[in-house]
């Protein structure tokens, strides 16, 4: 069975087109990751999928239900982490479970769970005591409470500290391992590549790009190149004296695409001829960084996180120049 | 299809942060309980229905002191004696008093005389208490006339009250206050949490479990229920053991003592549900709880009230249940509560409903 199948699904607000003819499907066992900027329509698509919002057009099947008209039914199989989750203020994380546990009918282990996403030792912490970290562990373990074969984390560590994001990151792990099915959305560029079997890329309501980061990169990076230190004389030498594609960006680095074995013994040839100084001589493939910027025309801040500036600019990305 | 297992859980888990929250607590049990003692306080021995009257006898003889102590026995006044070398007039002043008499020196020695003689009377005619004075000390100086001739009275009277018991502030007290808690706490605290966790959405990932919003509500009002009952039994002990209320126990009480809270824990939820945000909701519930609060006859009877209130508080849901706990518990007039219960009943159903239809878990 195919854990999730969604068809040209629509979702507007007012003239907003928060999901805009969305296509894909999810394979049993693998982690999905759907990766956006903020306002790409990354949680109103998770949301229809769950069955918290109702969408304009499309079909939508998870675990074979449409979540909107089913999702009583469905919630039961499934397991959730809604954005900024949160609960109960004056309630621990042991009693949360067992909440839990007695909603879904189901008689579990609260502190099984709690140790599988090593929260044991704050078990009895009162939730408003907990940390940011702690509350999304305490989140996962309630999306595992009733053994759900299929999860939804949305944006499972936005607003941790790398150590908080890391340990959840070993959590999803484990879950992988386990077999179980995982969508999660993002907008760390790091955590989608770090966790996920393949990656959505959405944009204004679309997916731009998808498949697994070696795919993608494949797909959208403009391939090999050479990177060689050296002055704007060589890059001139270098663009009379071949056929290959030669970029100069302004600073003392030369990129010459290599498309096959051959250019790039000729741009070293090229190189070598001009008599002129050069250093630190490599190759380099685009990252799905430099394909992400690329496709939503943002840039990666000192966080990590995207940033989208001027959309339908692209003059501003200086990752490009 | 509704789990009793599931409201029961909710229950749990909701009176369990309820009980660990102090400020919840105050206000849900503790604050009836001051303000009992505060008002009864008040009411009970400050208003305890003798007028204090100062008294200034010059004459200090056999007659006057046999009138004072009749001022003093018609139960209504409670004289304190001023020395004569006093001003009587600054004296009063000085005791921010108004009421005031002076017996002339010679008094006694005219009466025995059958002599004329003038007692003087101080007052304020904007102040009810005065009437009262001068009224009782005419009616003591007409016994006094009359007793000087030997005449004997043609007209009697006796009193009595309606009900078997004389009823005091406190007996109102008790009910009123019995009501209030009613009405505050699932008030205040459905209003607060319907939402505010629709802010955090706490709502939609509630949905996400089998939780169903009417089993949601349910717990909530199962728990105002016992805390109502708990504050019920607070109030009536204090209001017994510390002020000596006269209090109708009855299975009457039962309805009431459920319904009340059923009721305003569904019009809380209601304001929570309708209101955008958690300031509107805030403000709708004081616009709603306070009236209430004060003129549906919680700190007084509203026959105390201007007719203009009295016909308003016919519009607070909260009076019918003040006017059944009155009816049960200070006069044992149930076809008075039976119509009162039938009203309640009909105002809770329609808010139940209309709070369940109109409350969602998620949003289109």
């Amino acid at each position: 069975m195919i854990p999730v199948e969604v068809s040209s699904v629509k979702k507007s607000y007012g003239d907003v087109k928060a999901v805009d003819g969305v296509s894909f499907s999810v394979n049993e066992g693998e982690v999905f990751a759907l990766l956006g900027p903020n306002g790409a329509g990354k949680t109103t698509l998770i949301e229809i999928l769950e069955g918290l919002r109702k969408r304009d057009e499309g079909t939508v099947k998870v675990l074979s239900l449409d979540p909107w008209e089913n999702g009583y039914v469905l919630h039961r199989r499934i397991g959730v982490i809604p954005q900024d989750f949160t609960f109960f203020d004056k309630a621990n994380p042991r009693e949360a479970v067992k909440y839990y546990a007695d909603l879904f009918g189901v008689s579990v282990d609260a502190d099984e769970i709690l140790r599988e996403v090593v929260l044991e030792d704050s078990a009895g912490v009162l939730f408003e005591n907990l940390s940011g970290g702690q509350k999304q562990k305490m989140g996962l373990a309630l999306s595992l409470v009733n053994s759900a074969e299929l999860l939804f984390l949305d944006e499972p560590t936005t607003g941790l500290d790398p150590n908080a994001r890391r340990a959840i990151w070993d959590v999803i792990r484990g879950l992988r391992s386990k077999g179980k099915t995982v969508i999660l959305t993002t907008h760390y560029l790091d955590e989608a590549e770090q966790l996920s079997d393949r990656v959505a890329i959405m944009n204004h309501g679309r997916i731009v790009a998808m498949g697994s980061s070696d795919e993608i990169i494949e797909a959208h990076g403009s391939g090999e190149r050479l990177e060689v230190h050296g002055t704007e004389e060589l890059a001139a030498y270098v663009k009379a004296n071949t056929k290959l594609k030669v970029k100069y960006n302004g600073k003392g680095l030369i990129s010459i695409a290599i498309s096959q074995e051959h250019d790039a013994l000729a741009a070293l040839t090229a190189i070598e001829e001009s008599g002129l100084e050069w250093h630190d001589l490599h190759t380099r493939r685009d990252s799905l960084d430099d394909v992400f910027v690329k496709l939503v025309s943002g840039r990666i801040d000192e966080k990590g996180e995207i940033r989208v500036e001027n959309i339908g600019d692209n003059s501003h990305d200086q990752r490009r120049g | 299809m509704v789990s009793v297992r599931r409201i029961m859980s909710d229950l749990r888990l909701f009176g369990r942060g309820y009980l660990r929250n102090a400020a919840g607590l105050f206000f849900g049990l503790i604050f009836p309980v001051i303000l009992i003692l505060i008002f009864g306080a008040i009411f009970s021995s400050g208003f305890s229905g003798t007028i204090t009257l100062y008294v200034q006898n010059q004459d200090d003889d056999q007659v006057s002191t046999s009138f004072v102590d009749a001022l003093n026995h018609t139960g209504t006044i409670n004289t304190v004696l001023v020395s004569s070398s006093e001003n009587f007039s600054q004296y009063l002043s000085a005791h921010s008093a108004s009421d005031g008499i002076i017996i002339p020196a010679g008094f006694s020695a005219k009466y025995i005389a059958g002599e004329p003689v003038n007692v003087t009377v101080y007052g304020n005619p904007s102040q009810s208490s005065s009437a009262i004075i001068s009224g009782t000390v005419m009616g003591v100086v007409n016994g006094f006339n009359l007793k000087r001739y030997g005449g004997l009275p043609i007209i009697g009277v006796t009193q009595t009250t309606a009900q078997a018991q004389v009823t005091k502030y406190i007996d109102f007290l008790v009910p009123g206050l019995v009501g209030f808690s009613i009405l505050v706490s699932p008030m205040f605290s459905l209003v607060n949490i319907s939402s505010e966790y629709k802010r955090t959405k706490l709502f939609k990932q509630l949905s996400l479990t089998p939780l169903t919003k009417i089993e949601w509500l349910a717990s909530k009002v199962l728990f105002y229920i016992l805390l109502s009952v708990a504050s019920f039994l607070l109030m009536v002990a204090v209001g017994v053991f510390a002020f000596g209320a006269h209090i109708v126990l009855s299975l009457w009480l039962i309805p009431f003592l459920i319904l009340g809270p059923m009721l305003f824990a569904s019009l809380g939820m209601l304001v929570g549900t309708v209101s955008k945000s958690t300031e509107t909701a805030s403000v709708v519930g004081n616009i709603i709880t306070f009236p209430m609060m004060f003129l549906a006859g919680t700190f007084f009877p509203i026959s105390l009230m201007p007719t203009y209130l009295q016909h308003f508080a016919h519009v607070l849901p909260l009076f019918y249940i003040i006017d059944g706990l009155n009816g049960v518990m200070i006069y044992s007039n149930y076809a008075q509560a039976a119509i009162d219960l039938v009203v309640v009943t009909v105002i809770t159903i329609v808010f139940f409903v209309a709070a369940v239809r109109l409350f969602k878990w998620r949003e289109d």
